[in-house]
Order: C-alpha cells, then structure tokens, then sequence
C-alpha cells in the first residue's frame, strides 16, 4: 500500500492516496471544508484563504488545505478558534462585497459561497458593522451565450485557470489592481471582443452567480447523448424540461471529450426547437409547397419511386442521420430500389 | 585581457583624473540630483568655464545621500581637498566659478563639508559632521565620488576585483565567506544570503537563473534606485559571482520602468562590462559565460514579491503564489532554480570577497550584520539616504543624522519597512535598527524607508494612507487582502471623516489580525500592520477621533475647526478674502467671524493671517454653529 | 479514405482520439483542427503540454500553430512533394523503420524509386518551405515515437486528394508509426456520423462494412439476408449522381439530410443539376435551400427526438438516445425509407426500432458483428468489434493491414499540379475553409447566438495582395472564379499566405460554392475545393 497514506482528520482516521491534497482526502471523506477557488480540474492557487486547516507537528501551523498535500501520520484539524476567527472575516468581508440577493441569481441553491456562508454561519449583527460596496458594476452581456456579473464574481479565478489551463487560450485574466481587480480580456475587452471561444467551460465551473447562461431554464431531467455536429462525437447530457432541450452538459463518462465540450456542442442545441423546424410533409402544387399528411406524402413518392426502379434512381444520405438511418436508407437503395446509386458527403 | 591589464588601464585613468592639473567638478547627478536642477548646474559650470577659458574635468557622480542638500556639488582643485557644496543653484555655480575656481575663496558658509587633506580651508571635514559621523559608508563608499558610467572608475575602486577573486575560487568556498558574513537579504525578507546562494549552488538542475530583483515599489523609498545609478557595476559583479557560485549562465534584472536613469546606467554598465570581457562569453577567460538581461517591471508594487516578479517576467499577470510552493531556489523564473536577491545584497558581495566574510561579520549585531540602508524622509531635519552599521538606535538616526525634528517640534512616530511596516511611538526610541529588533517591535525593516512623524500627524490617517497604497496595490486574488484591506480602509475612511463608530476599532483589530494571519503572500501577511500598531500604540487617538468627532494633530479636515480670536483679529479682511465658500463676515475694521456651518476648514483664512495677528487658530473637533 | 484503404486496408482513423495525449510528436496537416474538431485540438495542446512535439503544416497560419515547435507553410496544393521530401529527409538520414519495413510493409524499392524526385532544393521551390524546416521536421517526426499523424479535408480535398493521403501514409510507414498506440494515420472525419454512414455502406461500391458490391460472395451474402437479387455494379458516386441528374439519366434522387446547394462544390451545376431532376424528395429538418426545389419535402427529426448510433472520427460506436418527442409531425428518418420500402411492398423493413435495426447489422456487419444495444448501454465501443466479448480496437493494424496481403503498401508518388492553374484572368487561389462557429449552415444558422459570434462570410486576404487591390479591411469586394461571382467582405489578414485567399461556406448570403471547382480526384471522385483560381475586385 506504497501509494496510499493514512492521516487523521478532526480525529477520524482517513485513508488518501499519495499525491492528494488535504482537501481532496477530507472531500472524499466527506469532511467540508469551506472553499472556493479549488477546482478538480484545475492546479490549486489557494487564493480564497478558507481552506485553512491546522497541521499538528512539531510546529503546529496554519496551511491551505487546497494546495497543501497528505503525508503519513498527518493530524489535520479543520476548525480551531483561530481558523474560525480568519474564516468568518473571510466570508464576511466576501458576503459585504457581493451581490446578495440571491433569489434573483440563477445560481441560487447551488452556489458555493452559499454554501462556505452556510457552513462557517452568518452573523447579522458582526455583518452589519462592515461597509457595504457601494456602486454596483456593470455586467458584460456581450456575448450571445452568458453573461459576466462582476458583482456576483468571488475572483476566484476558475475562469481563468479553466481558459487557462483547460483551453489553452487564456482569452481572460485578472485584470486591474485591488479592489478593481475584475475579471475580463486582454485590454479589458468585453467578454465577445476578448479571444473567447464561446465554449462554456468557464461557466459550468463558475462556483458563483458571475458566469451564467443566458436565458437559462433548470431542466427536469438529463438524458444520455452524443453530439450531432462534428466527428469528435463528444458524450453530452442532454437537459431536457417539457418538450424542450433547454441546456447541454458535457458527458464527463465519454472516452471522447471527457465532459468537455465546444460552443456548438454546449450551445448550438437550439436548432431542435427552432420555429423553422419543418413540421409536416410538404408537396409543391404549383409551384407552392402544401402541407400534407404522411400518407398523402409517402404514397406520392413511393408511387414515382416504383416507376424509377434500377439505374433511374439514386439515394443521397446522410452522414448527419444515425448508423440505424444510413443502414436502412442504402438497403433500401439496393434492395428495393435494385441500384447501387447511393452515396453521401463523406467527400465534403 | 587579464584583470592585471584591465585594472592597469583602469589605474590609469582614475590616477589621471585625481591627479588632473585642471580642477574637477563632480555634480551629484542621480535622479535626486537631477530633479532638484542639477543639470542646469553642470551646465552653467559648463558656460561659466568656458567664458573664462578655464579648461577642468566635469564628471557626473551618484548621489552622495543628502538630499536636502540638493543639487549637490564638489570641487576639488590641483592638489587640494574635494570640497562638497549644497544647494548649488546656477546662480551659485556661477559664484563658485568666480569665487573659488577662478579666484581662491572656497565660500565655507555654501560648502557642506570637504574630503580630504583640509589644509588652509575653514570647512568642516565632510565625514565628522552630525549627520555622517554615525554612517558607515561600505554600499554607498563610491556615491558621490565615481562616474557611474565609467567603468575603470569603479575597477580602480576594487571593482571587479571581487569577481576575479571569486572565479579561482571553489563555488563552496564564495558560499562559505557569504555564509561568515552573515549577510542577509536586504529585500526586506532578511533571509541569510549564504544559505540562499547554497541552495541555488545544491540545485540539481542544469539551467538555472540569477535575478536581481530592483523593483522597488515602496513608496518614498530609493535605496536601490541610489545603487542603480550610483554604482551599477557593483549589483552586476554581485549577480556575475552568483551565476558562477550557483552555476548560472543567465541573469536578469528586474528593474522599474519607472526608473529610466537606472535603466540607461544599467544598459552601459553592461555595455561596457560585456565590452571588457567581465560579462558574456568566457569571463575572464575562465570558460564561465554569463550574460544579463534587463526586464523592465510595469509598475505594480506586488511584481517586488518573488513568485509574482518571475511570474511577470514570465509574461503572465504578476501575482504572489500561495505557500506551500516550492522555494524560488528550487523552481523560479521558467520553473528553474533561480537565485533571486535584492539590488542592495548582490552589491555587498564583491566587498564580502575582495575583504572576506569576517570583515562584514564585524560590522553589526549578533544577528544582522553588516549596514543597513534607509530612506529617511517625513518631519526630519535632514531627509535623504544613509547608510548606518545595524544596530544604530532609531534616536541616533534621527536626532544626529536627521539633525531632529523639523522646527523643533515633537517626534509622535516612526514608521519603518515601507507601507506594510508599523508605526512605533517614543518608546521605541532606543530599539537598534536591526532585523529582529524592528520585528519584534511590531514593525520591520523591510526594504529601507524611515518614514519620521510629528505631533501634527495624525495616527489615523496615517493609518489611512498606508491602507489606501496596499489597498490600490494589493493582487486582488486573495480574500482576505483584497476585500480586508478594502474594509479596513473604508473603515479609516470613516473615522478620519467623522463617522466613525464606537465598534470601528474592534472590527479593523478583528479583519487586521485576520488579514496578517491568512493572507497569501507577504504583502498581505504584513498588509494590517499600520492600521495594527497604531491602534496599539495611539488607541486613545482613535477613541478621540470616533467618540469625540476630535483629530489632536488637527490633520483631519473633517474634525478640525477654525476660529478667529477676537482679541487678536484687526479686521484686515485678509481671511474674508481668502475664504472659498464666503463662510467669513465682518467689515474693514471690524472683528471677523466665521459661519461654522458653511466652513470647509480648509485653512486658508489660518495661512493668510498676518503673522503678526495670528488670529485665526485651529481647534480639534467641530464647533457648534455660535461657535462654541 | 479510398487512399488509406489501399495502402493499409482501412480508410478509418487508425487511433483513438485519447491516444493523441501519449503521442511524443503530433503532424497537423490540412486540418484547421481548433475550427473543425475543437475537443480534438484540446487533446493535440494537451499532449504539447505534457511534451509532445507538434509540427503543423498549413498554408494558412492557424490557431495551432501557437503550439507548434514547426510550422511548415506550403503552398496550397503542395502536399505530396513536402510529405515526399520528409520522407526522403528520414532515408537519407537513415531515420527510417527498417524492421517495420521489412516485416510489415511491402513496395517498398518503388516508392524509395520515387522519391529521387523529392531532392530538397525542388520541394522547397514547390513548397515554398525553407528546407532546413522540412528537415527539422522530418527529424522530429522520424524521431519523436510514438508520431500521430493528424489530417482533414485540407488533404482529401484536392484534384489529387488520394495522392495526399498516400504520402501521408507513406510517411508512417516509413517510420513504424502504425498498429501501435498513440501513433497512426488519422483523418478526421467531418460529420458527427460519416464514419457511421460510410460504415453502412452508405457508399456506390460496398455493403456494410466495405463489403466491395462487385465480389460475387458479398453479392450472395446480402442477397441472402436480405431475400432479393443485387445488382452487381457500383453505383454513381455523389458528384455522378449530380451529373446524371444533370443528364436526364437518373429521374428520381431521394435526398436526404444534405443540402448540396450550399456545400457542393460548384453549387451552380449542383443546383442546376437538382433543378433539372424529374422526381426530387428532399428529407430535412428545415426547409432549406435544397429542399427549395423539392417535389416533395419529408419532415424529419434531429438526434434528439430519436433513439440509435452515432460512429465518430475514431470508430467509436455511441449511443444517441431520444431526449423529447419528435418536434411537429416529423419522423426518424428510419421510420420514413421503412414506410416506403413497405409501401413498395418489399420485406425486412418492420423493424420495430433502432435497437432491431443494429441487430440486423451486427448480422451483416463483421466489423460490428458484437456490436448490441445491451453493450453500448454499458459505454461504447472502437470497431471492430467482431464478437460479443470482444471489447473493441482503440488502434488498428496491431498484427496486420487490412489489406489483401496483409502488408502496409509504400505507393510511389509523383508530383502533380493543383487542380486549377492560376492566370491573369484568376491570379489567386481561393480556398475553403471552416469557423468554429457553424457546422455547415442548416443546424447553425439557426442558432442566434452562433450569428452573433460569427456573423457573416468573411474573404481572408493577404495585406499585400489586399494593397495591391487597393482593397481596405472591412469593405465590400467582388470574387470571380471561372464558375461564378460572390460579393463578400473582405478581412485583411497575414494568417492568408500571399496569393492566397480563403474563405468558409456557411453563409447562404454569400454562396462561396459557387466560386469552387468540382473537378474530381480520380480516385475518390473528391472535389478538389481546397484549390480554385479566382479573382478579387474592389466594387
């Protein structure tokens, strides 16, 4: 067992593998501790100071458990009064600079410094005596697809570090100095003008109410499916409420883009439930196109296919229809039609 | 070329010089110089000799350290002693050249004091004066005395010699005579330089850095900015026996854009090193290549903070990261091992070697040793740089080099380590300036600046001030820096303000000590300590300033109020001009009166008072509107 | 992909998409990959930042080459002689696999014979690549193992597409980069499911699973499962199917899910081609440009309103499952060629659903033989899959090639010119490309903010050649080839090599298919649309 490491944790004994962090082994464990900036995905940057836990040793000492790995023996302590002390300044001061109303947010439920707020405990009163931020800052809704609410952002830099990191692209960064530090591109462009990519990893890692999808709609329920754009074949979940797709999530299971996804296979869904669907079949009387049931249409066709048998037919198919399509479309060609005409774009 | 040659033609020429026929001028002509008119100076010099047809030597020399005494000259004569001048306006460049180079008269009463044989002259030796007396000159040995830009001026003062000595060597062995010395790094941090120059040396790596780190950021601090153009060969010799200590071919200099002088003395000196085979390929034909780059930082206080300054020079956004993380010895700039030291300790380094480790260790305290280098500014007598043996007391420094309070009045403060250091109150008169003295203090030596305050300060809004620089300046990555210190200020901003509350206190001791305790970096870690040690040194202050609406040092406008005597006001109607807001009555002879309620306190009816009246007066707190 | 099926017996990305990450050096040719396959070129940064080798050939300086340790910038067109002269670099420095070539391949002495052509002082005349990249190159490639070889239609489309693709596959033959992991020859496919299209013999001249029609046994095999007699001769290929249109020769052409009046290749003949066609059915999910000229249009549903699979790039068979009921009155496509093959009185079309269609498949399929819906509900599967415990094949060519002998097969090459020449009359070459924005144009440009963030056909045009026009950024310019005319704006920009202009087709505004050649690769029956001569005019 070279490659694990057993430590204690407030007391319970905890079995971690070589490499892992403090914070990582207390999550597994199912041991909170209070955190913002860590993400799984992502290298640690300690940045949001709540994560402190206390290191038993011969210097019993202060550390971020985020960025601070497990060793044999370890004795961690989550909360003494002086972790306590900095921890409620620290959500404090977070709660007095942020956006609080959260019924409005479309993280609401699901925000991490609900939670940090929830767990660390909120003091009205201790609240109170602080300074409120005063002028609110302008959101960035440039971009077609979400919006950057910079009163509701924690800096906790995921964003970044997911461009970053994730992507490759680093189209935002920390920008600006002290309290006008904010998040935004190069130059301070908006998020459409800035190298962005549109692809939304930023926002599904967002811990905060700051990056959210526009328009968003909570689905029902997600249903298990694979991207209908490019060949990648990137796994997606498909959030569904009604009759409607209304979000996409990557597929963290699917061997092909392990959860991550580009702007069409996060966003482009919308074609589905696009007005422009073609909703009934369609024969042109004149010139014109009337609608038409299936039987009407189906009869029509099959009437002028049974004439135009052999050589006199061809079948064009789809490389955008499923396997089950294409397989039935060219039998169809060969085995009803009696031709080999078929053919589609893989050329193009 | 050999050494031997190179430092024969240096000898040369420094001898020739010295030895000159002509007269020599130096002008004191570093940024300080330069800002108080120094150039203007020299070329009046220039005009006047030439008018005369005298011919003599003009030289461009470093900042001496007095810069009160700006622009700062000296002349020194065939034969005679270097005489040092102050305040030498053009007017009286043009009276020297009459007077004294022309003719004989040396004009004591404009001299600062000589260097040298003292022979006929009534001019007080420059070394015996009050204000150098305690200094002990071993960074600042050449400032005032060598043109910068001249590189066989600083070879025919021992430069580069250090380096020739340090190449034949063992890499060890330089390590073992910095570890004797007991220099530490003169950043701020205090680190032991020999320890830190042995893990650079220990690191397995094949590709590592030397990185200078001149960025200094604090504000009125220019201790490193002084080394830069006074001696640049100096840091870079330092930085050439590192590279070859730690086995480095690489260095780098992280200097301030905003230093553009530094930044040219710079270029040449590594120009000219480069030029004379002390820098680049083969040093001294010893088969050691080293060569530094100039990196010129954006301006962001946090870039000084090691893991932030590689991060910058690495093109990404400086920003500190977080402990635990490997030391900057181990994985640096480009994730390399890197030797990252302060400009102040790569320059003692030539000296440790050329003299050895125990001639350093004999200057200082038990544990900082060698000088310590600060930045004397605020209400002192005589602001400007100096360096003084470690250990010096902080009233020595103030009340023999600083030459005391400005206009007698009372010492209330000092304040040590640039904006993140503490204020310390009368009682730490006696503390030594050292590293662990200052600290345990509450305070700390930081990189050099000695800020001096008097009872017309206010503790609050020093508190303030230095809170809005860390505020402005802090990374914005971290919580408890970026949204405590923000919260801190808005809260001293509403004590200086009058709307204070009676738990303010409570709460900036609470965030303080939450942001010292947990902040990411050293900036942050220290970011509290003005607003921490003032309210433990002058708490009674703060109380005044929230319970009673009062600023004792009259500093705060907003809870000030100004007055006219009765008694002494003779109706000038001086202050009722002057006023902007029309807040003063009263005719031509007759008493005046100001509206407390429509005064701003903004003073100006206190500054156009006759001195002979001086009958306005200012008081703490506000006056009601009958102005009681 | 019929280069790759002569030379190694499959025409399919030899490797896993995952496998880029282990590769120590990665050549992107003729794939834009961040445009086109964005989660892909995610995987080739990765496998940079964990210390591959990246080597990036493209006429036009794309995002990769960020990344790129070489970027070679050959002329449009000149693939054969810059893959040749690497190939020629790695035997003259004696880089080469020789036990692989020995064992493993065969025609070996013809191509060593052709590449006496490729000396470096011509491949850099025809490449306009300086040689000591081409061998910098070469050496990384040769020397960097595992290599992977990434590429996309910037090879396949050309006049002589199967000649790119030979000289790729050359390329990793010479230097062992096959049948093992993170190596390997790999195009990227298109479509979400043209591997899964091609796979069904969706194609003139194979069943399912490259079963070629003109074998006789194949000819019975499918006879027999299917209970009726074949015909024996390959069918018309896509751009035949369009001329026969054309010609009066076919009446009836049942179109489904395409929309040729955009993306063919000279969409002119294309369009007149379907306007001449007696009968045309048109199955879509929007009424499109093509579906225009339709007859009779059939409503059909997206991936998201039906059950069923979706092969990708790397073979790996997926399951599409059905999230909301079908939008209006619109059918699986399934369901629709099922009613008509019923209404036409055939048998074996009541399947009762996707799941009875795979079994069927599976039936017939070898390659798919263990494929089953009970299997892929468990995660997925690579082809081939032969059995029902075979657990699938991340990278092909492990034991042998599928090629008739078993043995990669070196092809000699030699250098042919660009499809169309360029002259006074069209002194620029127009090229085609794609933006990460849209995915041809019927889904996308229905998507709102997919126009927000890339909003209109753009020409990217060299400054120098933009000068030379007096043509200014941002402005309106007029394109001509020797096809048709398209007004567009132009974007002045040095990711355009000089000479070179480009320009994507996802804008029915502005049809740039009008513009391109279909002159086919001989082979493949490819347009070559990655090279057409045209002219640009300030309006």
């Amino acid at each position: 067992m070279a490659d694990k490491v057993q430590l204690t944790i407030n007391g319970l004994s905890v079995t971690a593998d070589k490499g892992m962090t403090i914070l990582e082994a207390a999550l597994r464990k199912g041991i909170y501790i209070p955190h913002l900036c860590h993400h799984r995905d992502l290298d640690p940057v300690g940045a949001c100071r709540l994560c402190l836990v206390e290191i038993a040793g011969k210097w019993t000492k202060i550390a971020i458990s985020c960025k601070t790995e497990v060793t044999e023996g370890m004795v961690v302590r989550t909360e003494t009064p002086e972790i306590n002390e900095m921890r409620q300044v620290a959500v404090e001061l977070l709660i007095a600079d942020h956006d609080t109303d959260c019924l409005k947010c479309a993280r609401n439920t699901q925000c991490q410094l609900q939670r940090v707020a929830d767990h660390v405990g909120v003091d009205t009163e201790r609240l109170a005596r602080l300074r409120e931020r005063e002028e609110k800052q302008p959101i960035d809704d440039s971009n077609p697809f979400f919006n950057f609410d910079p009163n509701r952002c924690v800096l906790c830099g995921i964003c970044v570090r997911t461009c970053d990191e994730i992507l490759n692209i680093h189209a935002i960064d920390f920008a600006f100095r002290g309290l006008k530090t904010k998040i935004a591109g190069f130059g301070d462009k908006s998020r459409l003008e800035a190298d962005c990519e549109s692809c939304g990893e930023c926002i599904v890692r967002c811990p905060v109410g700051a990056l959210t999808e526009k328009d968003y709609k909570k689905p029902t329920h997600y249903v298990k499916s694979v991207c209908s754009f490019c060949g990648c074949g990137c796994g997606m979940r498909l959030g569904v409420r009604h009759d409607q797709i209304v979000s996409v999530k990557g597929d963290i299971s699917s061997p092909a883009n392990r959860g991550r996804l580009c702007v069409k296979g996060r966003y482009g869904f919308r074609f589905v439930n696009s007005d422009e669907r073609l909703t009934s079949p369609l024969i042109k009387k004149d010139g014109k196109f009337v609608e038409a049931d299936w039987d009407e249409a189906l009869d029509l066709v099959a009437d002028n296919f049974s004439k135009n048998k052999g050589e006199k037919f061809a079948a064009i198919a789809s490389a955008k229809a499923t396997t089950e399509d294409n397989y039935v479309l060219q039998k169809f060609t060969r085995a009803v039609m009696g031709t080999n005409n078929i053919d589609h774009c893989a050329r193009l | 070329m050999k050494f031997s040659e190179i430092k024969k033609r240096a000898d040369e020429e420094w001898n020739q010089l010295q030895q000159s026929s002509d007269p020599t001028i130096f002008i004191g002509a570093a940024t300080c110089g330069r800002s108080a008119g120094a150039l203007k100076t020299k070329k009046t010099f220039e005009e006047e000799l030439g008018q005369r047809g005298i011919s003599a030597n003009i030289v461009e020399v470093g900042c001496l350290g007095p810069c009160w005494a700006e622009p700062l000259i000296s002349i020194q004569k065939p034969g005679g002693p270097n005489v040092f001048y102050k305040n030498v306006t053009p007017k009286k460049a043009t009276e020297l050249v009459e007077k004294f180079i022309a003719g004989d008269d040396p004009l004591p009463d404009s001299a600062l004091g000589l260097v040298g044989d003292k022979g006929k002259y009534d001019i007080p030796v420059l070394w015996d004066l009050p204000s150098f007396k305690s200094q002990q000159r071993i960074l600042f040995r050449n400032f005032g005395f060598i043109d910068p830009t001249n590189i066989n001026h600083y070879i025919a003062n021992d430069g580069y010699s250090g380096l020739e000595k340090a190449l034949s060597m063992k890499q060890t062995d330089v390590i073992e005579e910095l570890k004797t010395s007991g220099l530490r790094g003169r950043g701020g941090g205090g680190f032991p330089a020999g320890r830190k120059w042995e893990a650079g040396f220990q690191a397995k790596e094949k590709e590592k850095y030397v990185v200078c780190n001149a960025d200094e950021g604090d504000p009125g601090a220019f201790m490193d900015r002084s080394v830069l153009e006074g001696e640049p060969h100096s840091v870079l010799e330092g930085m050439i026996i590192a590279g070859y200590t730690i086995g480095a071919q690489k260095g780098y200099i992280y200097v301030r854009a905003e230093y553009p002088l530094a930044v040219r003395r710079l270029q040449d000196a590594i120009q000219k090193a480069t030029d004379m085979g002390l820098l680049g390929k083969n040093i001294l034909g010893t088969g050691f290549d080293f060569e530094i780059e100039l990196f010129q930082g954006a301006g962001a206080f946090v870039c000084g903070e090691s893991t932030a300054l590689t991060l910058s020079m690495e093109g990404k956004r400086g920003m500190p990261k977080a402990s635990p993380r490997p030391r900057t010895t181990e994985e640096g700039l480009f994730d390399k091992p890197t030797l990252l030291n302060n400009v102040k300790t790569f320059s003692y380094v030539p000296q440790i070697i050329n003299k050895g480790g125990a001639w350093l260790a004999e200057i200082g305290t038990k544990d900082s040793k060698g000088t310590a280098v600060f930045a004397l500014t605020g209400m002192v007598n005589n602001c400007g740089l100096i360096e003084v043996p470690m250990g010096l007391t902080i009233r020595e420094i103030i009340y023999e080099i600083g030459g005391g309070i400005t206009d007698d009045k009372t010492f209330k403060a000092v304040q040590t380590g640039g904006p993140s250091g503490g204020c310390l109150p009368e009682e730490f008169l006696d503390t030594p300036v050292d590293y662990d003295s200052l600290t345990a203090a509450g305070s700390m030596m930081g990189s050099g600046g000695m800020v001096i305050m008097d009872e017309t300060t206010c503790m609050v809004d020093v508190a303030r001030y230095f809170l809005d620089f860390t505020q402005k300046e802090s990374c914005g990555q971290c919580t408890l820096c970026k949204l405590g210190t923000k919260q801190m200020l808005n809260i001293l901003e509403d004590i200086v303000d009058g709307k204070g509350q009676p738990k303010d206190v409570n709460i900036l001791l609470e965030i303080g000590e939450a942001v010292n305790g947990g902040s990411l970096c050293g900036l942050g870690q220290s970011a509290a300590n003005p607003v921490l040690t003032t309210i433990k040194y002058f708490r009674p202050e703060y109380e005044e300033h929230i319970d009673k609406k009062r600023c004792p040092a009259l500093a705060c406008k907003a809870l000030v109020s100004y007055r006219i005597d009765e008694e002494k006001c003779k109706g000038c109607t001086m202050c009722v001009k002057a006023c902007p807001v029309e807040a003063i009555t009263g005719e031509k002879k007759e008493v005046h009166m100001i509206d407390q309620s429509k005064c701003i306190q903004c003073g100006m009816c206190m500054e156009k008072c006759p001195k002979k009246f001086k009958a306005v007066e200012c008081l703490p707190g506000r006056l009601n509107e009958g102005g009681k | 992909m019929a280069g790759l099926a002569t030379s190694l017996g499959s025409g399919a990305m030899t490797n896993a998409i995952d496998e880029l990450g282990g590769a120590a050096s990665i050549l992107a040719i003729g794939t834009n990959t961040t445009a086109t396959h964005p989660i892909i070129a995610l995987k080739v940064k990765d496998a940079v930042k964990s210390g591959a080798k990246l080597i990036v050939a493209n006429p036009k300086e794309i995002d990769l080459c960020q990344f790129a340790d070489v970027f070679l910038r050959h002329k449009p067109g000149t693939d054969v002689p810059l893959l040749m002269g690497m190939s020629k670099v790695i035997l003259d420095e004696g880089l080469e696999d020789k036990d692989f070539i020995a064992s493993r391949c065969e025609d070996f002495d013809a191509f060593k014979e052709s590449l006496a052509a490729f000396d470096l002082d011509t491949v850099e005349k025809i490449t306009g690549v300086p040689q000591d990249k081409i061998v910098e190159a070469a050496k990384i490639y040769a020397e960097q193992s595992p290599a992977s070889i990434i590429y996309c239609m910037g090879i396949t489309q050309h006049v002589h597409g199967t000649d790119n693709v030979l000289a790729i596959s050359n390329l990793a033959l010479l230097t062992g980069n096959l049948g093992k992991e993170s190596a390997g020859v790999n195009p990227l496919r298109g479509q979400n499911n043209v591997q899964g299209a091609c796979d069904m013999g969706s194609l003139p001249n194979v069943y399912p699973g490259y079963q070629a029609v003109t074998v006789p046994d194949n000819k019975a095999k499918f006879e027999k499962a299917w209970g009726v007699e074949l015909s024996d001769q390959a069918g018309l290929t896509h751009t035949r199917i369009f001329d026969a249109c054309h010609d009066g020769n076919i009446k009836s052409l049942y179109l489904v899910g395409e929309n040729p009046v955009l993306s063919e290749a000279d969409a002119g003949h294309a369009t007149d081609c379907l306007k001449k066609t007696d009968f045309l059915v048109v199955q879509d999910i929007f009424l499109n440009e093509t579906a225009e000229l339709a007859d009779v249009v059939l409503p059909a549903t997206t991936f998201a309103e039906k059950d069923g699979t979706f092969t990708n790039t790397e073979r790996r068979v997926q399951r599409v499952r059905k999230a909301i009921e079908p939008v209006g009155n619109s059918k699986p496509d399934w369901w629709i060629t099922c009613e008509l093959a019923k209404r036409l009185e055939a048998k074996g079309f009541d399947f009762e659903g996707p799941e009875a269609i795979m079994d069927e498949i599976a039936s017939v399929t070898p390659s798919y033989s263990g494929i089953s819906y009970a299997r892929l509900e468990k995660g997925t599967l690579q082809w081939p899959c032969p059995a029902d415990d075979h657990p699938g094949t991340p990278f092909l060519h492990g034991e042998k090639f599928g090629t008739d002998t078993g043995k990669g097969k070196f092809k000699p090459l030699e250098y042919r010119k660009p499809g169309e020449d360029i002259d006074s009359e069209y002194p620029l070459i127009l090229t085609t490309d794609r933006s990460l924005y849209h995915y041809h144009s019927t889904m996308t440009r229905r998507v709102y903010g997919l126009n927000v963030l890339d909003k209109e056909e753009l020409l990217n045009i060299h400054p120098q050649d933009a000068s030379g026009l007096g043509v200014e950024d941002g402005q309106m310019v007029k394109v001509a080839s020797r096809r048709g005319v398209v007004e567009v704006k132009a974007k002045v920009t040095d990711n355009c090599p000089e000479g070179t202009v480009s320009m994507t087709f996802h804008f029915s505004e502005t049809p740039t298919n009008l513009l391109t050649c279909c002159e086919l690769d001989p082979v493949s029956s490819t347009p070559g649309t990655k090279v057409c001569a045209v002219r640009v005019e300030n309006l």
